[in-house]
């Protein structure tokens, strides 16, 4: 069965400049289609989903509205899978993601020591440090030293809690809404909600414009 | 199982290095191992769990030194000739070469990516009351299996206290050997640093794990 | 191409030879070591120490019965009798093999062997699959060596972690009545001292 005149590889690198991994993945996506397993632009649409669609954006959009609802907020503590739902424009989440407040007393922290587990329909896919050795080994050991690999200082008296995903529940981490901000539209306030910010390995961008 | 997966406390991996502005796939290959691993995982039947535990056996040595979508290539991969979905020779060949029967759910098209690109439910009804409350001291088990579980070692043998009950769920130890869902309740059991690291450790520190109730029994 | 021409010699050596060849260089331009030294050390590792060592103590501990009790009391003292140990500064304890008791020594965190009697360690000893497996699952190792214990025998495996090196003194097998101890030295294989295997039988071929 001839597959290739479908061919959605939009590259058109010869053969010979495709390294080893590239190969076997496009054999065993031919294997897969030849079979009838797969339909091509099926793949395609997960990989415009991961790359488009679904983002921190939405997540951001969360926080955004937390710090500017306080009805909302109380909801989204309570029951963050319930809460988001009921934001149309945010992507659909499963019923298991809870979202944890950082106060001046506790900074919360995400990690998924024994995978990548990570509240993708809220922050998009993890970065490659999140599912790496170093992050997953350190984050609930030193949480400290992991934040200074961020650039990161917390007062030495804040409380340090680091969430281990270990099963299907998800956590997405409300930072605390920075100074400088009141009177400001939802919009605006997404636009500070860092990804990390969100993991507990960074915080808000400041107002002022600075990174 | 006691993989080098299992990463938690261990030392010497070095200082984590964030790549600014990281691109959600960094080669076009990426993209297509997770779309392939999600459609065959769906409607070839190879649920989350059995995933996860066929990327844990990868032999040490190549979960260290492989990327993240590398490992996930290899586990697809050999999961599915495990499984007689694809031949070895067929990998070799990059061809179909044998008949086979279809996938469980049929072939996976543009009817199916919506399921996949939303999270799952692994919530189910219960069957009985849980056995601890809020605020109850506990212990993790030492449990140590050679399949999947999703307990890490450093938490094992730990003192801790239950904050959190998160209802009923699809159990991974036994749903990854293909054993049944086996809901059960889920807690999320806080500990103190002290009671994971010793007298050395940080004293602001507090790590949770989200622990299935067989992982637990009362202090 | 195939004959082995003194100038092709050193392009065919693999990396790690290179590398060491030009350590070993660096240290003696240095006049850090002598030569002859470290010859003499590699020729002591290759012949001078090895399991015909702990061999001859098993075989002495096996005819003389007070031998085998000071052995079981103070391993060291009883082995420096024999020229074995001494300055080598690791305490070396017995164990005995009965046939309640079955005993196997490991070291889950490097390599660490009783070479005084056992000279360097195989490359198994060290490997992750025998230092992974020794404390969890020894009857899966020793199915791995081909030896099937009873199942009513009792394990005990011994993880090496201090300056404390452990040798295995296994049963004597039967039919060996009356054998010098030089005859029943050559029945002591290094694995029976490990652990990981039995001694010959006196019908085994050598």
């Amino acid at each position: 069965m001839s597959g290739h005149d479908h061919d959605h590889h939009h590259d058109d690198h010869d053969h010979s400049e495709l390294t080893e991994t590239e190969l076997r993945v496009r054999a065993l996506e031919t294997v897969l289609t030849e079979k009838g397993y797969v339909v091509p632009a099926a793949l395609d649409a997960i990989v415009e989903a991961y790359e488009t669609r679904i983002g921190p954006r939405n997540g951001a959009a969360v926080v955004a509205k937390a710090w500017t609802d306080p009805a909302f907020k109380k909801a989204l503590l309570e029951d963050a899978s319930k809460a988001v739902a009921t934001l149309g424009h945010v992507s659909r989440v499963g019923d298991h993601l809870i979202a944890v407040e950082n106060t001046p007393k506790t900074h919360n922290m995400v990690v998924c020591t024994l995978c990548s587990c990570y509240p993708w329909e809220m922050l998009g896919l993890p970065p490659v440090w999140y599912k790496a050795a170093p992050y997953r080994s350190r984050a609930v050991k030193d949480p400290r030293g992991v934040l200074a690999d961020f650039g990161v200082t917390l007062p030495k008296d804040t409380d340090i809690r680091v969430w281990d995903s270990t099963a299907e529940t998800r956590f997405l981490v409300l930072p605390m809404r920075p100074a400088g901000t009141e009177g400001w539209s939802e919009e605006q306030l997404a636009e500070i909600v860092t990804r990390d910010s969100m993991i507990g390995t960074g915080l808000p961008k400041a107002p002022g414009g600075a990174k | 199982m006691n993989g080098v997966h299992d990463m938690g406390g261990i030392d010497g991996f070095g200082k984590v290095e964030a790549e600014p502005n990281e691109p959600t796939f960094h080669e076009t290959w990426e993209g297509r191992v997770i779309a392939m691993v999600r459609a065959i995982g769906t409607n070839g039947g190879i649920n989350l769990d059995m995933q996860r535990f066929s990327r844990e056996i990868l032999p040490p040595q190549v979960y260290l030194t492989s990327s993240y979508y590398q490992k996930w290539f290899l586990a697809l991969e050999q999961s599915m000739i495990a499984r007689g979905m694809i031949g070895a020779d067929e990998v070799e060949a990059g061809h179909s070469l044998h008949e086979n029967p279809p996938l469980k759910r049929g072939t996976f098209t543009m009817k199916d990516v919506e399921r996949v690109t939303t999270r799952g439910s692994f919530r189910r009804e219960p069957r009985l009351a849980p056995a601890f409350a809020v605020g109850k001291r506990v212990r993790t088990k030492n449990i140590n299996p050679v399949t999947h579980t999703r307990l890490p070692r450093y938490a094992r043998g730990r003192s801790g206290t239950i904050e959190r009950i998160n209802g009923c769920h699809v159990f991974p130890d036994t749903n990854a050997r293909e054993q049944g869902e086996n809901p059960q309740w889920l807690y999320t059991v806080v500990f103190s640093g002290h009671d994971l690291w010793g007298d050395d450790a940080d004293p602001t520190l507090q790590v949770s794990i989200e622990a299935f109730e067989p992982y637990l029994e009362p202090v | 191409m195939e004959h082995d021409r003194h100038d092709d010699h050193a392009s065919e050596l693999s990396d790690m030879q290179l590398r060491t060849r030009a350590l070993e260089t660096i240290l003696l331009e240095k006049g850090y070591i002598e030569p002859a030294a470290i010859d003499v050390l590699i020729e002591t590792y290759e012949k001078k120490i090895g399991p015909r060592n702990g061999a001859q103590v098993v075989a002495k501990a096996w005819v003389d019965s007070k031998f085998r009790q000071w052995l079981f009391e103070d391993g060291t003292a009883a082995i420096a009798t024999l020229g074995f140990g001494g300055r080598s500064g690791n305490h070396l304890v017995a164990l005995e093999n009965t046939p309640a008791v079955h005993n196997m020594t490991v070291c889950t965190l490097c390599s660490c062997y009783p070479w005084a009697v056992l000279g360097l360690p195989p490359l198994w000893y060290k490997s992750a699959p025998y230092r992974s497996r020794a404390v969890a699952d020894p009857r899966g190792v020793l199915k791995d060596f081909g030896v099937d214990l009873p199942k009513d025998t009792e394990i005990r495996v011994w993880d090496s972690t201090a300056e404390l090196r452990y040798l295995v003194v296994p049963m004597r097998p039967a039919g060996t009545e009356g054998w010098s101890e030089e005859k029943l030295a050559d029945l002591v294989t290094r694995d029976s001292m490990i652990g990981t295997g039995f001694p010959k039988n006196p019908g085994d071929a050598s």
